[in-house]
């Protein structure tokens, strides 16, 4: 299938910085989650998608056509949710929304009032009184309100509570099932991203580590714990991260399906979560796994 | 749709989408899903199960694989009508795998085949 969204060697470099030859796509109907420390190129990566910043060098395509050249166009078909969404604070929602709804073609009140319904959004509130997460859920109501077909969001979920969280993540669930959606989706809270992320890219100083499925990073590794004389027995050469205590070792190893068979009964082997793939890939040990 | 209850856990090693084969495959060998059902598209699934397509995908595959489901395009997956020879050998085939474990594990702590199978003796005569 043809990618929604597509970068190809994108960089764009700053003093003390550089976005390094990002690549990744992502087809019609998933979500990708976009994963990586502070300060390791999320949000300029999300900015260039967005044209809000310029690339140096480097390839962006949205729904295959270039991302510049066809701005208006693009925007027109994307849903944009961002940490620090600017409204007019003087306005309820009401009267903001007024003000958006027509810059976009395929504006849909009726998804507009089904989405606010389903957050409770207040609509004559102002918005100077919304909470951060109050913010979030408008933005992300109005998001979803003009047909858009590629959802970009930047840490969305930060600022919510549990309760709202799950909600949000229910209703993202809801916008890929026609298989015409997609969504990217940034964020440093991996719990949310282990439950609906389809995909998962992780970067790290400006590079991308890796941009897979969750279900082949699933496969490829495992945590592993066992005693320290295992290690030396050959084991090393597996391990992407490791953490020693005096008690014995824990781990992130490649190639699952290998090291089951060469540790047999002698270590216990787990399936990770996103949150510890991504924090003993950056711990690790050299970045010969990157492109794994 | 067919009715199915799918109970997936996170804790142990088995793999999400070898859950959701085990359990269909369970169903389907059990006869509690019959030749020709719909079953629940690849995305509702996986709505459901708050898992990602891939894996509810990756499921079906490996159920079309074992001829225990077929799709048609369009249309969704149904249950395969499965033959009674197929079906018996792949019941002893599941038995062999749970015994071939129970030997792993009577292995692992150390007891001979022969105190396994005086184990197992002792309760397939409880079960009279």
């Amino acid at each position: 299938m043809k990618p929604i969204l597509e970068l190809k060697n994108v960089t764009k470099r700053y003093t003390g910085f550089t976005l390094d030859r990002v690549s990744f796509a992502l087809e019609p109907g998933y979500i990708m989650g976009f994963i990586g420390p502070n300060g390791a190129g999320k949000t300029t990566t999300i900015k260039l998608i967005m044209n809000l910043i310029r690339p140096d060098e480097g390839e962006i395509k949205i729904f295959g056509l270039d991302h510049r050249r066809h701005e208006q166009e693009i925007k027109q078909r994307i849903g944009f949710v961002y940490d620090e969404s600017n409204f007019y604070d003087t306005l309820t929602t009401t009267e903001m929304t007024k003000v958006i709804a027509p810059l976009y073609k395929n504006w849909d009140w009726a998804a507009y009032r089904k989405y606010t319904e389903k957050l409770a959004l207040p609509d004559r509130k102002k918005l100077s009184q919304f909470s951060r997460g109050m913010k979030m859920k408008y933005a992300l109501a109005l998001a979803l309100s003009h047909r858009a077909e590629l959802l970009v969001m930047d840490e969305p979920t930060s600022g919510l509570d549990p309760v709202v969280r799950s909600e949000f993540l229910d209703i993202l669930r809801d916008v890929i099932q026609d298989e015409r959606c997609s969504v990217l989706l940034s964020s440093h809270i991996t719990s949310d991203l282990d439950q609906i992320a389809d995909y998962v890219t992780l970067i790290n100083g400006g590079r991308i580590v890796f941009s897979e499925s969750k279900e082949e990073l699933l496969e490829e590794y495992a945590l592993i714990k066992g005693e320290k004389s295992l290690l030396d027995s050959g084991l090393r050469e597996y391990v992407v991260g490791l953490k020693e205590s005096r008690f014995g070792f824990e781990g992130l190893v490649t190639n699952r399906a290998e090291v089951q068979r060469f540790v047999g009964s002698r270590a216990v082997l787990e399936r990770p979560n996103l949150e510890e793939i991504m924090l003993y890939c950056l711990r690790g040990n050299g970045n010969d796994h990157a492109g794994a | 749709m067919a009715p199915i209850d799918i109970i997936l856990t996170n804790s142990g090693d088995v793999p999400i989408y070898q859950q959701i084969v085990d359990q269909i495959k369970g169903a389907v060998l059990r006869g509690e899903l019959r030749a020709d059902e719909p079953l629940p598209s690849i995305r509702l699934l996986a709505k459901e199960l708050q898992i990602s397509v891939i894996t509810t995908k990756r499921a079906y595959e490996e159920l079309e694989s074992e001829g225990l489901i077929y799709t048609i395009p369009g249309k969704g997956s149904f249950v395969a009508g499965v033959d009674q020879h197929a079906l018996r050998e792949s019941k002893e085939q599941m038995l062999e795998e749970k015994a071939k474990e129970l030997l792993a594990a009577a292995e692992l702590l150390g007891l001979s085949r022969r105190e396994l199978r005086a184990i197992l003796n002792r309760v397939l005569g409880d079960e009279r």
